[in-house]
């Protein structure tokens, strides 16, 4: 590395490039190329440079040695999108007679409706919407037929149950993939308020007839909840092109982006969406209406927390250089994860809940001892 | 140019600033490290191995350090970064590179998805390759070594790297780590065999490693056919028996052998197919070495 260069901003630069103009890349040096590989390996985006890099017709043009990369990343998301394919059919088969509408949510949306984000998308759970009347049912069916609560402490249990807005998550003892089922789209403590039974009644149903997603500007709207008000940023990157995707795909259709500001009024949630409009654009370039932009400028927050949140989301979607990893990303991250607690409850609910949580680290806490693989 | 060729302030140099590019089989791996004793090792188990020239692509990037504290003066310990990131706990100073070896291992069983790769030796003669897939525990390993001793070429001892679109094997050679009593078996078998250090107390007992031949790290760009596959099982007092095996029974050993084959999906059935068909395939128990590879010669020259 020369001296006299950042090696984060100049990593974050090629990475976020690539991930904006995919074409950029083939001007690409060796040098740039092993930094851009890591970046994106790190970030869970590597299939997807590799999907979109062919797409475009320039595997050829790119070095031999980085196809090998993008071959072996692409054969890692296609084992990712199968095990979500099954796991879902799965689940139909064990509610097969439930008269439940199951909406897909994120990942396995866009995986199962054929969406761009779907391109060399990893996921390490299938997320669902059903309706809170029903969840019980459903919760039983799944444990009655197999699948098993993967969180087992009894505060965990009652956590997710009283404050969450999804159950504790559950996993098929053969199968990896984790499901979340969720009955609403922000913590039910969250300042947040949206309505899922609007968010089920507009839902649109797949060609199989049992699944349904998210009508485009509540998928826009739910992707922008999830990233900037429930995440603690750790596939954040990966979040933000999910949403780049979604309007540069839904953007060209004729009335999209007023619904889409209509929508966000009427579910008050308008502040995700102008993050992630902010975002795209900043990070990844993607092309934003001007009038959107003004429309939405209205729920800005203040200038400082701006300013602030602008400096630490740069700081936790693009990864350090792995050879140098700088303290403020750190820093950042644990300043996001308070904010997305401070976001999800009241300040009388928060102190308790992490009074508890640090009391059960410390009870925990054993020596340290090798262990291996 | 090889390891050996660098002047020994230039390969320290590096070692400890930008890293040290090697080649090893299709793979380049960055090296740094400035934790004492590693250097002299690295440079020894891999001074036939092709130095890259900057500036490359490397596939893998592992880096040694000494955790900071208090530790660094009692009980000094050694910590891998693969890829900036730790994944196995620190190890003891003195276990750097077996820890190196280790963690290389792992970084490939993780990433080289565009190989099925199989848990299996293979070692190569007449222009075809013998696979021995086996878990840990079953010799493979000593059997590998065995071989190598009387003229097999090794394509690798840990990985059998199978490339998608024409069922070739891909040559891996490295240092083979040989465990407990297969020290002594092979200080026996191969007086000559040029055995490192040995390493107490590792998470696998006593560790030892085996040099990799000039000749065979010069090769290791010609890949080659699967010609047998043969199953090994060491059984203590057995007399030797080597007997064919059902195709769709080898199948399931087989994919039963590999670290992804479920991942490759469609594509991994039909690997693990072409290679059965490919085939003669085998169930071996030894217990003596001489006769197992009396046995193995033969295949080889029938």
């Amino acid at each position: 590395m020369s001296i006299g260069r950042d090696p984060g901003k100049q990593g974050a630069n090629i990475l976020l490039r690539a991930l904006g103009d995919p074409a950029s890349t083939i001007s690409l040096g060796v040098e740039d190329w092993d930094l851009l590989l890591r970046l994106a390996r790190a970030t869970r985006l590597l299939g997807r440079l590799a999907v979109c890099i062919e797409e475009q017709g320039l595997l050829a043009q790119v070095p031999p040695r980085v196809v090998d990369h993008f071959s072996a990343a692409r054969v890692f998301v296609d084992h990712h999108q199968r095990m979500a394919r099954w796991e879902i059919s799965c689940i139909l088969k064990a509610l097969d007679g439930l008269d439940v509408p199951i909406a897909l949510l994120k990942g396995s949306a866009y995986i199962l409706a054929g969406l761009p984000p779907a391109r060399g998308r990893l996921l390490s759970d299938v997320d669902l919407l059903v309706p809170v009347a029903l969840l019980e049912q459903v919760e039983k069916t799944l444990l009655g037929k197999g699948w098993e609560s993967v969180k087992l402490e009894e505060y965990d249990q009652r956590y997710y149950r009283t404050w969450m807005h999804e159950l504790p998550p559950l996993r098929h003892p053969d199968r990896g993939l984790e499901v979340d089922i969720h009955h609403t789209i922000s913590p039910l403590t969250s300042r947040l308020n949206p309505d899922p039974e609007k968010l089920l009644l507009d839902s649109i149903s797949l060609a199989d007839e049992r699944l349904r997603v998210l009508q485009p500007v509540d998928m826009v709207l739910h992707s922008a909840v999830h990233l900037f008000y429930d995440g603690e940023f750790i596939n954040g990157l990966r979040d933000l092109v999910d949403l780049a995707d979604l309007f540069g795909h839904f953007g060209t259709r004729a009335g999209f982006w007023d619904e889409l500001i209509q929508r966000a009024r009427e579910q008050d949630l308008q502040r995700p969406l102008f993050y992630a409009l902010r975002y795209v654009q900043r990070l990844l370039g993607t092309d934003i209406p001007a009038s959107v932009l003004t429309a939405i400028d209205v729920v800005a927050p203040p200038r400082l927390i701006l300013y602030l949140m602008d400096r630490l989301i740069m700081w936790v979607m693009v990864p350090d250089h792995p050879d140098f990893p700088q303290y403020r990303t750190a820093v950042a991250q644990w300043l996001l994860y308070v904010r997305s607690h401070w976001l999800r409850m009241p300040p009388g609910l928060l102190l308790k809940h992490l009074a508890h949580k640090q009391i059960i680290r410390w009870k925990r806490r054993k020596p340290a001892t090798t262990v291996h693989q | 140019m090889k390891l050996a060729d660098l002047p020994e302030d230039t390969f320290t140099r590096c070692l400890a600033g930008t890293g040290i590019l090697l080649q090893t089989g299709p793979f380049i791996v960055r090296i740094h490290s400035s934790v004492e004793g590693f250097a002299q090792l690295l440079r020894r188990f891999y001074a036939n191995f092709p130095v890259v020239p900057e500036p490359a692509i490397a596939d893998f990037h592992v880096r040694l350090t000494m955790p900071g504290g208090i530790r660094r003066h009692w009980r000094p310990q050694v910590l891998l970064l693969l890829d900036g990131q730790v994944v196995f706990l620190p190890y003891p100073l003195s276990h750097a590179f077996p820890l190196f070896e280790w963690g290389l291992n792992w970084s490939i069983a993780m990433q080289a998805h565009q190989y099925l790769m199989l848990h299996s030796a293979a070692v190569e003669r007449s222009g075809r390759v013998l696979l021995l897939p086996a878990w840990s525990g079953s010799g493979k390993s000593t059997l590998c070594a065995a071989l190598v001793s009387r003229g097999w070429r090794l394509f690798s001892d840990e990985f059998g790297l199978v490339r998608a679109d024409d069922g070739q094997l891909i040559p891996l050679p490295r240092p083979m780590p040989l465990k407990n009593h297969s020290i002594d078996v092979i200080r026996d078998f191969a007086p000559d065999a040029e055995l490192g250090p040995s390493f107490y107390g590792t998470r696998k007992g006593t560790v030892a490693h085996l040099g990799t031949s000039a000749a065979c790290v010069e090769q290791s760009a010609v890949s080659a056919p699967p010609g047998w596959l043969v199953f090994p099982r060491y059984q203590p007092g057995a007399s030797m028996r080597l007997e064919p095996i059902f195709k769709p029974q080898a199948f399931i050993k087989l994919a039963n052998n590999s670290f992804n084959y479920q991942l490759l999906g469609l594509r991994g059935f039909q690997s693990v197919s072409r290679l059965v068909r490919d085939c003669d395939c085998y169930v071996l128990s030894y217990s003596n070495l001489d006769e197992a590879i009396v046995a193995l010669n033969y295949l080889a020259e029938s």
